[in-house]
């Protein structure tokens, strides 16, 4: 590897499950060639040698959910050039955020037998309702590809390529069948942005809306669509409440319904 | 004056999620040692309440990137255990083979890119590329075909889609899975090499008397099916499981502690399954252990990583098997209808068994769960293996104390993302 100057990256984690940053080391075929253009100057889950900031891009996995990540979370701003989030925990703040729906000290009361050793916001919200966000990478988990553009928009300067349209779209492209149309199954695919690839109705069930909504979602005629197919409002009100629980559109929607 | 030391660790590296270490040196006499869990809590026992039965596995992989199959099949068998739903052989062989697939994937990473390193004295993964890029790259494939699987029964690799309660949303082709064949070939040859490489490394020595507990299969090395035995003596099903393990809450974990209540401190995992399950390993791992000068019973906790190695042959060569011997499954879930009850699940994890237990109401709603990952189980042993490492090196500096604590955390591949749920290491001597 030459000695030449390389910009330095930097991977943050919050409250999350570690599989957006996983994401980084499963590009088996590209992980060591992506170490020849950039630095790796802080990244805990890969390795030991912790190098100080400024940092020229920092990629933040995970949703603010303690007083100390409010602190951290400046910190890692300060020090960064460009800050991407990445995942549904760091855009919306994740399946953790359902928490915003419910009363934390009964949360912490189900779990753990002394409340009192635990220290924790009663939400769960995203890196952006905090720090200013340079790029937000949508996805639980995100798709490699997705982020490896980010990526590399980001070191040349430009824009990232990544479309904000629906799954529907990338269904009708790929010419896979409608399952909503064909089976009748529930399917969050016309209000949720694409980029997972296609994945459950390659499987022959329908989007779960693991990246969140998409672009001018209209929410509430898919809802009448999913209630015409037989969904209960309390099946409706599920459906949206998940690992985007908190993205607005997502959150207002299931408000209406269950 | 009394010597005194404090040593603290206060990110934990090439680890799944954040931990600290605190040791307090008093007269060369550690006095306190803490291995503390500070990964913030996420309230996924709470939130699963009022939420379907069938939306649950899905939910709970999300408590784990690594390890998503472990929670996504513990979660859909306690749910067809309420059910009375049987899955059919095809449906099982699939299961086994995913789960085959995650066991790749993590222990790959885990041998080359996260505990490798420390026995050659490197930072990481990336240093070991300077040194032997063809190595990394190898441990990369061998990663990747782990993934692939994966990918071709899931969708993907980090919280697959594929699967449900009752099996599989669809039955991959046997096209599809044949052309996993080829690399899976390669992948046993490369695993028996992996054996012989790390088998080769120097491992302080240390031997623990662990009371080790895993799944346990007749026919099989058990990985989603079985009863669980210990080396105490015990054998019991899976539903009896918090009969004998209780959770424990301490100050300075936000993870709870799983201990047994027999007093017996628990060790699961690759050591574990490795010296209960020996028997069960087939020829070309037992050779490849034999080779690399491991016997059937194994005690020394830094060794793990030879048995993780061991274990990758297991699964490469049963993921194998399965490829060759598929046939589409007739349907590829069991479905059956919705009635109140409690059930059980519990698989091995890479990082070792992960217990599931639900109650949900006749609408299919969850009225309670309970889920008991394995690094919430090792914290006890992992604390006594660490006073065993930190008094061996007294003599040291604290920068080369803090790097072998981590080494012996690392050698549990601790998912803290599981158990709570970093390390801050903390050395105080005063």
């Amino acid at each position: 590897m030459s000695e030449r100057k390389r910009p330095k990256l930097a991977v943050w984690k919050f409250s999350s499950c570690d599989g957006c940053q996983l994401t980084l080391l499963d590009c088996e075929d590209e992980l060591l060639a992506l170490t020849e253009e950039v630095r790796i100057s802080y990244f805990l889950e890969a390795t030991r040698k912790v190098e100080k900031g400024p940092y020229d891009v920092s990629l933040v996995e995970g949703s603010i959910t303690t007083p100390h990540d409010i602190k951290a979370i400046r910190e890692v701003r300060k020090q960064s050039k460009l800050l991407i989030t990445i995942g549904a925990c760091a855009t919306a703040g994740g399946i953790q955020a359902l928490r915003n729906f419910k009363n934390v000290k009964d949360f912490i009361r189900t779990v753990y037998a002394h409340p009192e050793y635990i220290d924790t916001l009663t939400t769960s919200t995203a890196i952006s309702d905090h720090v200013p966000v340079d790029f937000e990478l949508r996805g639980c988990p995100v798709n490699k590809y997705q982020m490896l553009e980010v990526l590399n928009a980001a070191l040349n300067g430009r824009k990232p390529n990544i479309p904000r349209h629906s799954q529907c779209i990338e269904c009708k492209e790929s010419g896979t069948v409608c399952r909503m149309v064909a089976a009748g199954t529930a399917c969050l695919g016309p209000v949720t942005q694409a980029g997972c690839g296609t994945l459950c109705p390659g499987k022959d069930r329908g989007c779960y809306g693991c990246f969140g909504p998409m672009e001018t979602p209209n929410t509430a005629a898919l809802a009448g669509q999913l209630l015409a197919l037989g969904q209960t409002g309390r099946d409706v009100h599920r459906l949206f409440r998940t690992y985007n629980a908190n993205a607005d559109a997502f959150r207002k929607e299931s408000d209406s319904h269950g | 004056m009394a010597d005194i030391r404090t040593i603290k660790v206060e990110a934990l590296a090439r680890v799944e999620g954040e931990g600290s270490l605190h040791v307090k040196i008093r007269d060369g006499v550690i006095k306190e040692l803490h291995f503390g869990i500070f990964e913030p809590p996420r309230f996924f026992e709470a939130f699963l309440r009022g939420r379907d039965f069938r939306e649950v596995p899905d939910i709970t992989a999300r408590i784990c990137g690594i390890c998503p199959i472990a929670y996504l099949m513990g979660a859909s068998q306690a749910m067809e255990d309420i059910l009375g739903i049987q899955v059919t052989k095809p449906i099982r062989d699939l299961r086994r083979l995913v789960y085959c697939g995650e066991w790749i994937e993590s222990h790959a990473l885990h041998v080359y890119m996260l505990h490798a390193p420390d026995f050659l004295g490197l930072a990481d993964a990336l240093e070991l590329a300077k040194v032997d890029r063809t190595l990394v790259e190898k441990a990369l494939r061998l990663k990747k075909i782990g993934n692939e699987i994966l990918e071709t029964i899931g969708g993907r690799a980090i919280h697959p889609v594929g699967l449900r309660v009752g099996g599989f949303y669809k039955a991959p082709s046997k096209r599809h899975l044949r052309a996993l064949e080829e690399n899976l070939k390669w992948a046993v040859e490369t695993s028996v090499a992996t054996v012989k490489l790390v088998g080769g490394f120097d491992f302080p020595d240390i031997q623990q008397d662990y009371n080790f507990m895993a799944l346990h299969h007749a026919d099989e090395y058990a990985i989603h099916e079985g009863r669980l035995i210990t080396s105490s003596g015990l054998d019991f099903p899976v539903a009896q499981f918090l009969d004998h393990v209780e959770e424990e809450h301490v100050p300075w974990s936000n993870a709870l502690h799983g201990k047994p209540k027999d007093g017996l401190a628990h060790h699961v995992g690759p050591l574990a399954r490795y010296n209960l399950n020996y028997a069960q390993l087939g020829n070309t791992a037992k050779e490849a252990a034999k080779d690399a000068g491991l016997s059937p019973v194994v005690r020394n906790p830094f060794q793990s990583i030879v048995v993780r190695a061991v274990e990758l042959v297991q699964v490469c060569e049963d993921a194998l098997k399965i490829v060759q011997n598929y046939t589409e499954p007739d349907a590829p879930y069991v479905d059956a209808p919705v009635k109140a009850g409690e059930g059980h699940g519990c698989t091995e994890a890479p990082r070792g068994i992960c217990y599931h237990r639900y109650r949900i109401h006749a609408d299919g709603s969850v009225q309670d769960a309970r889920i008991v990952p394995p690094t919430a189980q090792n914290q006890k042993v992992m604390e006594l293996d660490l006073r065993k490492v930190v008094q061996a090196n007294l003599d040291k500096s604290d920068d080369e104390i803090k790097w072998r604590a981590e080494q012996a955390i690392r050698n549990y591949d601790p998912c803290i993302s599981c158990a709570t749920h970093f390390l801050k290491l903390e050395m105080d001597r005063g």
